[in-house]
This record gives C-alpha cells, structure tokens and sequence, in this order.
C-alpha cells in the first residue's frame, strides 16, 4: 500500500484521532491555565510559599511524563481523566513560574506610584500587576501549550486516545506508516500552535 | 498645613531611629524641601504623609486631621505622588495615566478629557501629539513633565515629591525646575519636596528642612539657611559659594535701582544689556561678565524699570557672605 | 563549597535509588515481581539506560557544537538565523514523534532509539552554542585579533571560554530531557529503565511501575545537579 492510499483509506480514523487529541490538549489547558495563572499570582504574596510551589513544580516537570502517566493508573485508573490530571501537572511549571516572574519583575517604582497615588491593591493587580506581567503569561502558556501537545501523544499509552494510539499501535504491530503518520501529524500540530501562540503573542505585545 | 507630631519610625531589627521625633509644620501653599545626605530620614519622613510608611509613634495631621483617622486610599487619592523612577505605567498612554486618579474618583469621561487636555498644556506637552503617546516614547524630561501631570490630575491640594527630577540631565532638570515654579506659581499646592542636592533645595524651596540621622537640624529659609546656617553640618551641606548662592535667590526686581519712565527711555535709547525682573542677581553679574559692561537695565514688559551696577552686587554678595 | 552540596545532593538522590531498588527486590508484592525485578536485571536496565544517554548525548555534543561554532564563522555566519529559527522548530516537535519518525525510518532497535535521542538532544546544544557565541562581544574578540591571536586562538583561548557556560547549560538541558525521553527507547527496542514501566503496566504491579517510574527521574535529578555545577565552574 503507497502512502497516499494509506492516508486515502485511513483518514476518518486520522481526523477523530486528530480531533480527540486537541480536544484533550484544549480541555487540559483551559484547566491548567486556569490553575497556573492564579496559582502564579497567589504565591506574588508570600516568598517561602513561591519557593515551595516552584520548586515542587520543576520537580514535576522533571518526572518522564511516561512515568508520571504510569503512576496515575493505580491512582484514576487508564482513559482521558488521568490523561488529563496528567498534561495539567505536567504543564503547571512553564505556566506559574511565567506569570511569578512576570509579577515579581515588575519595576518597583511602577508599583509604589500605583500605591501612592491611591489604587488599591485590587485595583493594582487587574490594572498593573496583571496587564504587565501579560507578556510573560503569555509565552509561559505558548510554552505549556506546545508541551501539551507532545506530551498528549505519550497520555495515547493510559487509554487517553489521541495520536498517540496511533503511533503506540503502529509501532506494536511495526507498521511503519502509522507511525510515520501519526508522527508528522503531530510534529505540525505542534509546530503551527507554536506558530500562532507567537504570532498572537506578539499581536498582544504591540 | 501639614503638621508632624512627636513623629517616630523605627525600623525592625535596626538600632537607630530612622526618623526621631520630628515635629514640624509645613504651611498650605509652600514648597517645603527635605534635604540631607541618603539615610537621614528625608524620603521616610515623606512616605508618611502617605502612609506608604506608618510612623512608630507620633501623629501627622493635615488641616488639623490626624491621618490615621482617614481612610488610605482617600488619603493617598487627594495627595499627589511624584517619585524619580516616576513610574508612569508603561502600558498605558500618556492619557491614561494622567486618567488613573480621576477615574478612580468616578469623574465623567469628558471632564477627566478636559482635564488631561489642560494638564498636558500646563506642562506644556502639546495633547495633540502627546496624549495617545506610550512612556517609552516619551524622553526623560517629557515623563516627567507627564509625572507631574498626573499627580496634578485630581488637584489635589498636596503634592509630594521625592527627587522627581534626579535622574535628568542637568540642562533638563533646571529647566524642569523652572517650569515647576511658574506652574506652582499658578497652582499654590503644599509641596514636599524629597532631595539630596542642596542647589535644587535652595532654588525651589519656601523652606528648607536639613535632615541628619532622623532629625531636622535646621528648618528655615534658603536665605537663612545661606546666611545662617546652625550648625558646621550645615555648612558643611551647603558648601562654599554661599555669596554666589545667595545672588541666585535675589530677584533682579527686588534689587535694582529704580528708574523713573523718562530716565528709561534714555536708557532704552543706549540699547545696553536688558534682563527681566525675575532674572536672579547672578544672571545679572553673569551678564556682565559676560559683555565686560559694569551696569545691566532691568525691564518690566517693554518698560525700562531699573538699573543694577556691579558694585551693588558685590556688596550684597560680600555683606551676606561675611554673616556666615 | 556549592560543589559540596551537589556533591550530597548527588549522593541523597543515588541514595534513594538504591534504597528503592533493595526495597523492591527483598520485598516484592508477589512471585511475578520478584522474577522481574532482582538486581542483575536492575543493573542491565540501568547500564542501557547509561548507554542509551551516554551515546546520544556525547554523540549530540560532538556534533552540535562544532556545528555551532561553524555556524559564526564568517563564512557561514548568514546561515545562523535560519539554522535557529530551524533548530526552535525542531524544538516544537515532541519527543514521542522524533522517536516515532526514527523508528519508521529505521525500524526497531537500540540504533534508532540513539539516533532518536540524539537529534533530539542536539537541538538545545546547538542553539546554546550559537547564542552563547554570538553572545560574545566583539569588543573582545576584536581587542584578541588586534593583538595579532591568530583565528584558531581566538576561538580556543577567548570566545569558547566565554561561551562555555551557555554551551554547558544546553548540554544539562539536553541531558535531562533525554534521560527522560530514553524511557520512550524500551517501545523501540532500546532497552533502558523504560522496561519497567512498560512491564508494570502489562502486568500490573505497581511497585516495578513505581521504580520504573523513580529511577529516572533520580537520575535527572542527578544529571541536573552535576551539569549545574560543571556549568558554574566553566562560568567566566
């Protein structure tokens, strides 16, 4: 069978593969962001609770993310639930060290003017801290994001569904095609959402 | 009028009173500058009348209201804030930042734009090209011309200001310095005035209070504090050059000669040297030095009003200078 | 002193493998365990695993860095930009599908798990090499040629030196993004502590999972401590 017929006679199964994945990436991000910008910003008001959360999340991050999937079995058993317990503690690190940083940076004169001239801490925060630390926020998330997606393909292992089946199939029954689909499939995926969360990101730097 | 009472503040796990019982009054409508060497209390003493910094012990009261007794943001609301970084939200335009206390106020949208409109004019930025302008595009001076714009939103009628104009070239700042006189002349705020350079405490301030190690060792005029400064801290402070100093706080209209309108037209027939009646007595002898001319007229408007002669000058110089 | 608590951090991590590995073979939940996990087959997995980074990375290291430094000389200094922009896409592209695309490629075995790793441990290298000399001023550089250094000199005694730490930093990347990314060998017939995990998944037993799941990272964690100390001693 040519490659072409290959994708011919296979593509339903490739699209719902496809669409399954980014529906799992997309569900886990929103979940993640969520977390990981207000985890961020929570830990700007106490130095020893930073240190805590970042360095348990870069110990996270350092866990082979077949690994951390694996451990979640016993946990929440095989299918999208862990997959995605997974991919949101997977993807924190990139997402809350970006938006501390981001907030912390923040040249102090900026903040004592803000203070001094009477905004209230709130107000500081929604109208100073947060729109200044966007640039930030937002290459953490591009970052996160693009990780997601990879990392996605390895939750394919624990019954996730995705690309990832895919290529795990493929390779288990040594059909090269599949694996090679699946492969370029996700590669671009990976690459075109890096490309539009740049372009973005730099749309909203402007 | 701002009053300090007893006014105290310790910092934690430090020996020394940051600042020690201060008690001062700084009258509605003047500059009052804080000057001293870094660590004597002045920037401190400042951030209190805020409560960006609260005091120990003691009490601070504006118009006979302790500020503990009102609310922070209502505070901070009716006091302007100018500090040397300025701190112009780098997000926002020029616009929106001279916006930032009016809007939190609850202003109408067409008054704070009448408003940022007549700012910008005062500080003389043109609201045309300046207004939608970011800070990044703006050079040193022009921010902080917007800084004291916005801290000026509101109107309100307390201005602080620590070191606004420290970190600008010399040329911009004493020209900055000028154009923040003339603007007060018109606005009459009760300033503080946070600096470490004693020329700029002399030129600008009403009073100038001298900070060392938390205390005020002299509160008083710049043209008493030149003549007679209290202690050999101050004098230290001040410098040498007292006379130059000195001839820059006389006004060349509180020390001409006067002339009578028919003695002005001949002067005015020579075609001498001319300077205004706020040129300061050293623009006048730097004049004359400058031309090698022994005399210079003063005008007001188109009319010849006075004359100062060198000999005058030196004399006034000298006599102060010998008080020290 | 920083080199002494590397030093014991290196030791508590190691120390923690150990004292895992011994626990899972004198205590094995059930016969099935007790057959898959004796130290013999602990230690095989390991030295694959060692192999498997070693080769890769060593390989990635000889050849992104001469490639780097290639990369700013004048001749062939107009490429670099658009090397980069290559090398930053090839970083977008998860290590599951470079595994993927080797094994499509070249089938089975330990040689495509090592070619996978190594182009993808390349990557960090290169674009640390390029930026860490071109970070270099030319001020220095331009003082080095001026003195008479003759090219080859410059680049040994002057712009390798400066950019070592940066170069240092994207091998410690390299290395532990592939020391995780080496489980992904055991799908492809690479051997390596991913066996452990592959194996606890079929059969279930959550022990082998969660050493098959430790080990690596213990031994990231290692990597990271020791190429951050290398990274501090080369730092100018």
């Amino acid at each position: 069978m040519s490659f072409l017929e290959f994708l011919m006679s296979r593509w339903p199964t490739i699209l719902s593969l496809t669409l399954e994945h980014l529906l799992i990436v997309f569900i886990a991000m929103v979940i993640s962001i969520a977390l990981g910008v207000s985890v961020g910003i929570l830990i700007t008001k106490n130095k020893v609770a930073a240190q805590i959360v970042l360095n348990f999340t870069n110990i996270l991050m350092t866990i082979p993310s077949l690994a951390l999937f694996s451990l979640l079995i016993p946990v929440l058993g095989i299918g999208k639930i862990p997959a995605i317990v997974g991919l949101v503690a997977y993807t924190q690190l990139p997402i809350v060290r970006n938006v501390y940083t981001g907030m912390m940076t923040i040249n102090p004169s900026i903040l004592e003017a803000a203070r001094g001239m009477g905004l209230t801490e709130k107000k500081i925060l929604r109208t100073i801290k947060i729109p200044l630390a966007f640039p930030a926020m937002m290459s953490g998330i591009r970052t996160a994001t693009v990780m997601g997606i990879g990392i996605g393909a390895i939750a394919g292992y624990i019954g996730a569904g995705g690309l990832g089946v895919y290529i795990f199939q493929g390779i288990s029954r040594s059909n090269d095609q599949m694996v090679i689909v699946g492969a370029v499939i996700i590669s671009l995926i990976s690459i075109l959402t890096d490309r539009f969360l740049g372009g973005l990101q730099r749309k909203l730097n402007r | 009028m701002i009053r300090f009472e007893n006014v105290v503040k310790r910092y934690p796990g430090e020996g020394a009173d940051a600042v020690h019982n201060l008690n001062f009054e700084i009258a509605s409508g003047t500059i009052c500058m804080l000057v001293g060497p870094s660590g004597c209390g002045k920037t401190t003493t400042m951030k209190m009348i805020n409560k960006l910094i609260r005091p120990t012990s003691g009490a601070i009261l504006i118009d006979g209201r302790n500020i503990d007794t009102v609310d922070t943001i209502e505070l901070r609301l009716s006091i302007g804030y100018i500090i040397q970084d300025i701190g112009l939200f780098p997000h926002m335009s020029v616009g929106e930042n001279i916006a930032t206390v009016p809007g939190e106020l609850g202003w109408k949208k067409e008054r704070i734009n009448a408003r940022i409109e007549e700012l910008l004019e005062l500080v003389d930025l043109n609201p045309k090209v300046y207004r939608n302008k970011k800070p990044n595009e703006l050079s040193g001076g022009q921010k902080q011309r917007v800084g004291v714009a916005r801290a000026l939103a509101a109107d309100p009628p307390i201005m602080l200001m620590d070191e606004p104009f420290g970190a600008l070239d010399p040329i911009t700042r004493a020209k900055m310095q000028d154009e923040f006189l003339h603007i007060q002349e018109k606005i009459r705020k009760t300033i503080v005035f946070v600096t470490h350079d004693i020329e700029e405490a002399i030129k600008m301030g009403d009073n100038i209070a001298v900070l060392k190690a938390g205390q005020i060792v002299q509160l008083s005029s710049p043209m008493e504090i030149l003549s007679n400064p209290a202690d050999p801290f101050v004098s230290e402070l001040i410098g040498g050059r007292n006379s130059l100093k000195m001839l820059n706080l006389m006004l060349c209209g509180q020390i001409m000669k006067s002339l009578s309108p028919s003695e002005g037209e001949k002067a005015r027939a020579t075609g001498h040297g001319l300077l205004g009646l706020k040129a300061t007595a050293q623009d006048a002898l730097s004049e004359m030095l400058r031309t090698g001319q022994r005399f210079i007229y003063v005008e007001d408007g188109d009319r010849i009003v006075g004359v100062l002669e060198f000999e005058d000058l030196l004399e006034r110089a000298s006599r102060h200078g010998l008080s020290q | 002193m920083a080199s002494l608590s590397s030093l014991l951090k290196v030791l508590l991590y190691g120390l923690i493998g150990l004292f895992l590995s011994i626990w899972v073979v004198q205590n094995p939940q059930d016969g099935l365990v007790a057959r898959l996990v004796t130290y013999d087959k602990l230690a095989v997995l390991l030295l694959q695993h060692f192999y498997l980074v070693g080769v890769s990375a060593l390989l990635a290291v000889l050849t992104a860095v001469p490639l780097g430094i290639a990369l700013t000389r004048p001749g062939l200094k107009s490429w670099a930009p658009r090397v980069l922009a290559l090398v930053n896409i090839g970083q977008t592209v998860p290590s599951l599908a470079v595994v993927a695309l080797s094994v499509g490629f070249l089938g089975v075995g330990s040689l495509t798990a090592i070619v996978a790793l190594w182009i993808y441990s390349l990557l960090p290298i290169l674009s640390n090499t390029l930026i860490g000399l071109q970070e270099v001023d030319s001020s220095i550089t331009e003082a080095a040629h001026g003195m008479g250094m003759k090219g080859r000199h410059v680049l040994f005694r002057v712009e390798l030196p400066m950019a070592a730490a940066m170069i240092m930093a994207g091998i410690r990347t390299a290395v532990t993004i592939t020391i995780g990314s080496a489980i992904l060998a055991a799908f492809v017939g690479g051997g390596g502590v991913g066996n452990l995990i592959i194996a606890g998944n079929n059969i279930s037993r959550w022990q082998v999972l969660v050493l098959g799941a430790a080990l690596p990272v213990l031994m990231a964690l290692m990597a990271d401590v020791i190429f951050e100390s290398l990274e501090k001693k080369v730092r100018v």
